[in-house]
Order: structure tokens, then sequence, then C-alpha cells
């Protein structure tokens, strides 16, 4: 049978390799491959597009229904710490998409760096985040375990109208951190993959999607900065 | 061909560009627009989210199928922030049947 002996990579010299360096077997070349992992991660997006969006829509539904209180509770957030947060991560997609350019100029070390560089800032966004939960804490605004504001809230609006207000301020950047916290796993995977030297130019596909996720994290928060912070009417 | 490979400087300038807005929204947000405040400040997130996608996700680079995935999904999330909008909104519209009772939340706490 030698038509099985050349088909496979190991089965003789380089002559026979019938595909590029990188090529998964099941793909027909570097593009179908590298559409297809991309689109695949679009579609897990997808499914955390319609997941965030569900609250988002109840967020806007019950800010329409308790307009003063969800204005009174954004004006008890620290609008300073926010804007940090979000600049914060921003620089980490910044130094994210630094990541995948040194993966496809095939820069071992750089890509290592950035990758490193993402989490580290992805922490000191989740380090600012703890200081605003835990300051929320003291003031008694966590609905449930520790209610009961300490502070005059702008307008005096119904009390049971301000909790609903921090109920969806704790589970929106609750599960935008358990997103982050998934992030570092994944990327803490990818850094010991590139250390190790696993990527190409000619295969780098997981930094690309697991950057993919990590700036899908970032649009999540661009959203819930001005949602949270912004909207309750500061001037 | 796989991995697109956009300039070092592009990313940068779209990095400036999303600090710049990050720094307008805070600012606008306490500026007195009225309604506008929301929509502006909807609006500039909107354009983060762009820059964002465009750039950073290269959906710029990507191809049709992509695309029509992603356009899919804000279809459905627009079918549900519209019509459950249309719902909350229009509520107030048509008299509640006496004897009902007034069971709506909005008319206690508002």
């Amino acid at each position: 049978m030698p038509e099985t002996a050349s088909s496979g990579p190991h089965a003789g010299g380089a002559a026979v390799v019938a595909h590029v360096p990188g090529l998964r077997h099941h793909f027909e070349d570097m593009e179908q491959q590298h559409e297809a992992g991309s689109l695949g991660m679009w579609a897990f997006l997808v499914t955390e597009i319609m997941f965030f969006g569900g609250i988002f829509a109840a967020y806007v539904i019950y800010r329409t229904l308790y307009l003063p209180g969800f204005e009174g509770g954004s004006r008890l957030l620290d609008v300073k710490l926010g804007a940090t947060n979000t600049a914060v991560l921003i620089g980490s997609s910044l130094t994210m998409v630094l990541a995948v350019h040194s993966a496809q100029t095939g820069k071992r070390k750089l890509l290592v760096t950035f990758l490193i560089l993402t989490m580290a800032l992805g922490a000191v966004f989740l380090g600012i985040k703890y200081v605003e939960w835990s300051t929320d804490w003291t003031k008694g605004l966590v609905p449930g375990l520790h209610w009961g504001p300490t502070e005059e809230i702008h307008g005096n609006p119904p009390l049971g109208s301000v909790e609903m207000f921090f109920c969806f301020y704790f589970i929106m950047t609750g599960l935008h951190a358990a997103h982050m916290i998934i992030g570092f796993g994944i990327l803490t995977v990818i850094t010991i993959m590139g250390w190790r030297g696993r990527f190409s130019p000619e295969y780098n596909a997981p930094v690309e999607v697991s950057g993919l996720y990590w700036h899908f994290v970032d649009i999540i928060w661009i959203f819930l900065f001005p949602l949270l912070y912004l909207i309750g009417g500061r001037y | 061909m796989p991995g697109h490979i956009v300039p070092v400087r592009v990313y940068i300038t779209v990095f400036l560009s999303l600090l710049f807005l990050t720094g307008l929204t805070t600012g606008v947000a306490f500026i007195d627009l009225g309604a506008m405040n929301t929509f502006a400040a909807l609006a500039i997130a909107v354009v983060k989210m762009l820059l964002v996608a465009l750039f950073f996700m290269e959906l710029r680079y990507s191809p049709a199928l992509t695309r029509v995935v992603i356009v899919t999904a804000f279809f459905f999330l627009a079918l549900l922030m519209s019509l459950t909008m249309a719902d909350n909104f229009t509520r107030p519209w048509t008299p509640t049947p006496s004897g009902w009772g007034n069971s709506a939340p909005s008319s206690q706490n508002r």
C-alpha cells in the first residue's frame, strides 16, 4: 500500500508531507483553518452576547420603572475609580493585541511579556473592583447581605428601588469579574504554551482566539461603565 | 491569510482613541444635556465597541461568514430589547380594567 505510507507526516521524509507546518489534517488550507477557529470563538461569543443582553434588557426595564432610585444609586458609585478601571481594561486590550502581534511575527519573549502584562492589568482592574466593593460594603450598599445605606441618597428615592439598582450593579459587575477570572485561566495556559514555543507565525490561533474573548470582556465593561456610573444625572 | 498582520501604530492609535473617548464620556456625564446625556453615553460606548471589534478583534479583516454570525446575534439582541421595551412603554396607553386592582409596581414606587 504505497499510498498509506506516503500520506502521514511521520511516514517518510519531508518530501512526502503534503501540508504546510501548522496545518491540521482535517482542514483544506491555512485560511480555512483560521476561519474555522475564529468563527467557532465568535459562535461562543454570540451566546455570551445573548447572555449579557438579557441582563442589559432587564436593566433597561427596571431603570425605566424606578428611575429616581437608579439615578440615586448610580451617584453613590465612584466615577474616578470606574473611569480608571475603564482605562486599565482598555490598556489590557492593547497589550493583548500586541501579544497576538508578537505571536504573528514569531517573537516568543515579547509574546510572553505582553501576555503577562495583560494579566497584570487585569489584576489591577480586579484590585480596584475589590476596593470599590469593600467601600460599598462599609456604606451598607450590599443588598441581602449588608443593606442599610449610611449616606444620604440624592433625591431621596424609595430605598427599595435603590436596592434594586445595587442588585443589578453587583450581578453585572460580578459576572463581568467572573469572566475576567476565567480569562486569567485561559491566558495562563496560553502564556505557558507560548513560553514553551508552541506558537509560530504559521500557527498562533489559540493566542488570537483567547484575545477575542479578552476583548469581548472589555466591550462588556465599555457598556457597564456608562450604564452604571455615568447616566445617573451627576451634573 | 491567517493572522493578517496589522502595523503596531494602528493598535496604538485605536488605544489612544479609546482613552480619549473614555475621558469624553466621563466629562459629558457632568454636563446637563437633559435626555441627551443617556444618548451621548450610549453613542460613545457604541463607537468604542466598534473600535475594539473592528481593530482589536480584527473584524475589518474577517470573512463575510463571521460577520453574518455577529450581525445575527445583534439582530436577536435588538428583537429582545425592542419587544420588551415596546411592552414596557406602551402599558400606560391603555387603562387598567376595573377590578384588577393597582398591581403595577411603577405607580407605587416611582
